[in-house]
């Protein structure tokens, strides 16, 4: 579904991904972990088209099309989506105006019939109630003085609505609290489906213990050190990352 | 000596004021030599630094409209969706009772200025009798000269009228081009209310010259929400000197909307002249084409503890040229009082060009004060996560710049009107065309 294939990419004259290979399969959730610096975020946001990413080596392919020639909004069309580690306000812009503008902007470019006010309500509330999220969020511009906690739950209803196949979160567990967490991780598990694949960014193992990963992947220094199963989260967590480049200088030597 | 733009408008000037009663011949006189003494002024008047008077100066329009009262104009023009109240509609600056809607408002007295001059010009000497000594002017000058009709409201104290009023200020292609004038006097009352709409539009294709000057009286603790909506024809000049005198307790709610016109040029004089008095403006243009707009303010605090707060935007695409100038001065002896203007503009094209100059200046004490002006691009970190969530970078566009002006009318309530003036603006903005990125998808 998504591949990965030694990638390198420079931002603002440095190299911040050294040949980063990683496979996702649909059905499968990726937890990507690994101290800060490592590229993490940066590994989001040229999967989402940002600019100023610059990519000097190496190919992402999705679904057989050749990611990185995409626009954003191709990108999205195509069903990849980035939970922003900070998500933009955009005063004056009605969420629910953005909202279904974007979910037609969409279906349009992928030739589906647009939603009318109607249709598109209805899957809001669908939405809303799964995530247990109250509709005043509806009434108010993106984002635009919300809380930490808000902009993370709007990411997610995002995600919910925009039904993507490929969804990258990007840090979305950070300046959460418990609760804030686990109903972001109760939005996530509600979508896991055979058909749709999650790429879960992360700092710390705690978001963890809610979305339960397949695979667990090390990024160190712009490229993946360690793959393995949910336990090499658990692992970290006890030991830390300077566990990993240890056991790499003991493999050296 | 006149030439080129005065010169056929002052041509029997003179004899004109004969018929006129004292004081208004005086103040008419007064105001034509002065007129001929300075003409248009150049560009060393600061005033008109950056808004150049030379092709102007240099045409030649007629002074009214023979046929005025009964040229057909498209009756759509004249709406605005959710106002619906009395309506005076004024067209190539000749009353148009045919198109008007003059209700009986207790309390609120409607008339035409000629019709009050006419019967009772003495009522309005306050108002009528204001001269303009600074040369800078000059079109106030020639509007006290020539105007010979526009508005008169005078609304009684402690009236609180309810619905608003829709004042039409269209122009219509005629043989000619022409230069014409109007002068409206709204006086509120102590303690009285009015919602007032001023509203211009046009046909396109008449390149008329419109001068309004309008004169705001709130007495005490009068209120008055003044919408203004300038979407006059883009082959359209137009030139307005708003004034208004706050006395104590008074409150003039603006908001503006500026997209008409294809030269424009807007002078907002408000006094606080009453402890407490408030004035709070909420204004965006939003330019394409060449069209050139200046919005001028000068809010004086004259009393104490006396409050203005004014947010303007401004928008300029393709070639157009915007300026804004927004001069706050605290009086001597006006403690206590709180100014804020603050201004932002967006370029869409490295074609257009703004100019923003506020300025504070503060001889009282105890003053709050803040101003601030930018002038900038779109926000790219806004465009991307538009662009993240599938819309084109077009429609992204359209959707941050229409949000950017909305800050000039999204308090209003009626919201009717303010999604007619969303699709105003809309279709003032670059239009969304993500034809390209989509046929790419396709593939």
């Amino acid at each position: 579904m998504l591949t990965i294939d030694n990638l390198h990419v420079r931002v603002a004259g440095k190299d911040i991904l050294k040949g980063l290979s990683l496979k996702v399969n649909a059905g499968e959730v990726h937890a990507i972990m690994g101290p800060n610096g490592a590229g993490k975020s940066t590994l989001g946001n040229v999967l989402a088209g940002r600019e100023g990413y610059e990519v000097t080596q190496g190919s992402v392919v999705w679904n057989g099309k050749d990611l990185l020639e995409l626009e954003p909004e191709e990108r999205a069309a195509e069903g990849v989506f980035l939970a922003f580690q900070y998500p933009v306000e955009i005063p004056g812009v009605n969420n629910t105006y953005f909202l279904r503008a974007a979910l037609n902007a969409q279906r349009k470019r992928r030739g589906e019939a647009e939603l009318d006010s109607m249709q598109f309500l209805k899957r809001v509330r669908e939405k809303l109630a799964v995530l247990h999220l109250k509709d005043e969020l509806l009434h108010r511009a993106v984002n635009e003085g919300f809380s930490g906690g808000e902009k993370k739950r709007n990411e997610i209803f995002q995600m919910a609505l925009l039904e993507p196949k490929l969804a990258i979160l990007d840090e979305t567990d950070s300046g959460l609290d418990i609760d804030a967490l686990k109903m972001v991780a109760d939005g996530v598990n509600a979508m896991r489906d055979p058909a749709r694949a999650f790429v879960v960014i992360t700092h710390y193992q705690r978001l963890l213990d809610y979305i339960v990963p397949d695979f667990v992947h090390v990024l160190a220094d712009g490229r993946i050190v360690e793959s393995g199963d949910k336990s090499l989260a658990l692992k970290l967590e006890e030991h830390g990352y300077s566990w990993i480049a240890e056991r790499k200088l003991a493999g050296a030597a | 000596m006149v030439a080129g733009f005065l010169e056929p408008l002052l041509a029997d000037g003179v004899a004109r004021q004969g018929s006129q009663s004292g004081w208004l011949a005086q103040v008419r006189t007064r105001a034509l030599e002065q007129l001929i003494r300075d003409g248009l002024p150049g560009p060393r008047n600061e005033a008109w630094k950056y808004t150049s008077l030379r092709a102007i100066g240099q045409r030649r329009y007629a002074r009214s409209d023979p046929a005025a009262a009964t040229r057909p104009i498209d009756a759509n023009l004249l709406d605005l969706p959710g106002v619906e109240g009395p309506r005076l509609v004024f067209v190539n600056g000749g009353f148009r009772a045919d198109l008007s809607i003059i209700a009986d408002v207790p309390g609120m007295e409607l008339r035409s200025l000629s019709d009050v001059l006419e019967a009772e010009p003495d009522s309005l000497r306050e108002f009528l009798s204001r001269s303009f000594d600074n040369a800078e002017d000059a079109f106030a000058r020639l509007n006290t000269v020539l105007a010979s009709d526009g508005v008169v409201i005078r609304v009684a104290a402690g009236a609180r009228i309810v619905p608003p009023v829709h004042l039409v200020i269209a122009g219509a292609v005629a043989e000619k081009e022409l230069a014409w004038q109007l002068r409206c006097i709204f006086d509120i009352g102590e303690g009285a209310a009015l919602r007032l709409v001023e509203h211009h539009v046009g046909e396109n294709g008449h390149g008329h010259f419109g001068n309004v000057l309008s004169q705001l009286a709130l007495r005490a603790n009068a209120r008055l929400d003044l919408l203004q909506v300038q979407n006059g024809a883009e082959t359209a000049s137009l030139t307005r000197r708003t004034e208004a005198l706050l006395d104590a307790g008074a409150h003039l709610e603006m908001r503006s909307i500026e997209v008409g016109a294809q030269w424009m040029r807007h002078d907002l004089a408000v006094r606080l002249n009453g402890d407490r008095s408030r004035f709070v403006s909420r204004g965006v243009f939003a330019l394409r084409g060449r069209q050139h707009a200046d919005t001028r303010l000068d809010i004086r605090h004259s009393a104490r503890d006396t409050a203005c707060d004014i947010v303007w935007r401004g928008v300029a695409d393709q070639r157009a040229r915007g300026v804004f100038h927004g001069a706050i001065t605290v009086e001597s002896g006006a403690d206590g009082s709180d100014a804020q203007l603050s201004n932002k503009n967006l370029l869409l094209s490295d074609q257009a060009e703004i100019d923003t100059q506020p300025v504070l200046e503060i001889h009282a004490d105890e003053v709050k004060a803040a101003h601030g002006a930018t002038v900038g691009q779109l926000d790219e970190g806004a465009l991307f996560y538009l662009r993240s969530r599938g819309i084109g970078p077009a429609q992204a566009r359209s959707l941050l710049t229409l949000a950017f002006c909305r800050v000039a009318f999204d308090s209003i309530e009626n919201g009717i009107l303010r999604e007619y003036l969303d699709t105003l603006m809309l279709e003032r903005l670059p239009q969304a065309a993500d034809g390209d990125s989509q046929t790419k998808s396709s593939q």
